[in-house]
């Protein structure tokens, strides 16, 4: 998947290129206001970019929408629905008969963690489990990328692992490419398989670090000097993006 | 001597924190034993015997005072008299016609209003354009003191249940639309953004997003809607009618038959009540699929 995504007049975004292989976790960390929500809109198609192109498998999918799967910041599950057609509502927009929805979305919902809750309202689900629903809709959608924009930002910090864990879980059951944003960079090592690292004034990628480290990975790999020296690397290019514009304007 | 020192020897002496009482009586070491007021509530019975209590007392003062000539019969008639009238109303004359004028105009206005109001505020989410320049049209007809122009109404809609149906309409019409219309700005764009990235069409979105979202708003208005069309109904038949309970209570008021006044009165808010209920049982089955 290649995308090239230079926006005029504001300038959100420096000319970017990213490149992403199938079947990748790849994670974006940057300051705010780097641009990472307006790549995620470009590539849903919500945002026609003023130059360059979204390709997804070679096809060209500038500012068209319903091509990949995109779950925002907020769970916005649909108060008036259960979890269960909640969770369909990609398909059933699709056109997928609802009684073929709701029996391929049942045992998804099962297996990962919501056995229990199929056909209760999000009101009375604790944050992770809404933050589940969210994310199994997302991936019901059934499209080969899906984009993840700070899913646990909102997650009290022991959820936040145990979500982290079961994504991955997820992951690779559903052998998706996922591009994950996240302000948290711990939580982007410990997923990703590659972190671009992205600056501010104008929104760029200046780095794309690999993370070689094997799978599956236990909690405890954040300890072992390989990650360690990783986040530190990310911290310095972190670190210099924020310092520069206060040295300026001093 | 600032108010921190006055505390701290309040503590170690308490004769210095008399003195000082005056000027801080926070620190009066006589403070009065405050605790938290707790209501007790009553039982459903007993609140229900209170209730009926007061009816009854009411009826029987009302009753007494004209007996005894405190208040003006004439003016003001009396329950026994009411009574009386009402089994006369109920079962001489064409009551029931002009029972069954009112309520009809009455839930037409109500229906054709609520229904063609809602549409119209949901009908402002396809087109920001078509919303801005429709609106101060909206405003200025809410404003408008609508039952003013009811004598035209009569006037183009005949003497029928029509017009009576178009006053009541053009009373609840307009709030339903703006209130609507409050639930369609009150949508969060990201919601929006969410059906889009699922591929969704605009009609998609407008039924499974706008429709259930707004559904609050728009059952919020059906009980304010009740008590509006009523009075278009009333109204309708107090400037020109040939049946009605407000031609009725016309024709008793210029009569000087107050008893008839009072029996139309209560006719009139049974009606109210019973749409009262009927609203609230409909909003018990929207809310079921609108669970928040």
């Amino acid at each position: 998947m290649t995308f090239k995504t230079p926006t005029g007049v504001f300038h959100a975004l420096a000319p970017v290129t990213l490149a992403i292989s199938q079947g990748r976790f790849v994670s974006l960390i940057g300051p705010s206001g780097c641009g990472k929500s307006t790549i995620f809109n470009i590539v849903a198609g919500l945002l026609e970019p003023t130059g360059g192109r979204v390709l997804i498998d070679g096809v060209d999918a500038t500012a068209t929408i319903g091509r990949v799967g995109y779950m925002l910041q907020k769970d916005l599950l649909l108060p008036w629905r259960t979890v269960l057609d909640n969770a369909i509502l990609g398909m059933e927009i699709q056109g997928v008969p609802l009684r073929a929805a709701r029996e391929r979305a049942l045992p998804l919902l099962q297996r990962h963690g919501l056995s229990g809750f199929e056909y209760l309202y999000p009101n009375s689900l604790s944050g992770g489990m809404r933050q589940r629903a969210a994310l199994l809709r997302t991936l019901l959608f059934d499209t080969d990328v899906i984009l993840l924009d700070e899913p646990f930002g909102a997650l009290d910090a022991q959820t936040k692992l145990q979500m982290q864990e079961w994504l991955l879980r997820l992951w690779a059951d559903f052998g998706k490419t996922v591009v994950f944003v996240t302000h948290d960079i711990e939580e982007a090592i410990y997923l990703s398989d590659e972190v671009h690292v992205m600056a501010t004034r104008p929104g760029r990628i200046i780095e794309a670090i690999p993370v070689p480290i094997a799978r599956p990975r236990p909690r405890i790999v954040r300890l072992t000097p390989e990650f360690i020296a990783i986040k530190e690397r990310c911290l310095e290019l972190l670190m210099v993006d924020s310092h520069a514009p206060l040295n300026a304007a001093a | 001597m600032t108010a921190h020192d006055t505390s701290d020897i309040a503590m170690a002496a308490p004769d210095v924190a008399a003195l000082d009482a005056p000027a801080t009586p926070a620190n009066n070491p006589a403070r009065p034993i405050r605790r938290l007021p707790v209501q007790k509530d009553w039982p459903a019975w007993a609140i229900l015997t209170v209730q009926i209590g007061i009816l009854i007392g009411a009826v029987a003062a009302w009753e007494i005072a004209a007996r005894i000539g405190a208040i003006d019969a004439f003016f003001w008639s009396q329950p026994s008299a009411i009574y009386r009238t009402f089994i006369i109303f109920l079962t001489t004359g064409d009551a029931w016609t002009d029972i069954g004028f009112t309520f009809r105009s009455t839930i037409f206005g109500f229906l054709i209003g609520t229904t063609v109001g809602s549409l119209l505020g949901l009908s402002f989410w396809w087109s920001r354009n078509y919303a801005a320049i429709v609106q101060p049209y909206i405003i200025c007809f809410e404003s408008l003191p609508k039952l003013a122009l009811a004598p035209l109404v009569i006037l183009v809609f005949g003497l029928g249940l029509a017009s009576k149906v178009a006053i009541a309409t053009a009373l609840t019409l307009v709030v339903s639309a703006l209130t609507t219309f409050a639930g369609v700005k009150a949508l969060d764009p990201d919601g929006e953004k969410l059906f889009y990235s699922l591929g969704a069409t605009r009609w998609q979105v407008f039924h499974k997003l706008v429709v259930p979202f707004c559904l609050p708003w728009i059952i919020s208005v059906l009980r304010v809607n009740i008590g509006l069309a009523l009075t278009g109904a009333v109204v309708g038949e107090f400037i020109a009618s040939q049946h009605g309970l407000g031609r009725q209570i016309l024709y008793a008021g210029q009569t000087y038959d107050i008893a008839l006044v009072w029996v139309a009165v209560f006719a009139l808010s049974t009606l109210a009540v019973v749409m009262y209920v009927t609203v609230s049982w409909i909003e018990s089955v929207l809310r079921k699929g609108v669970k928040q």
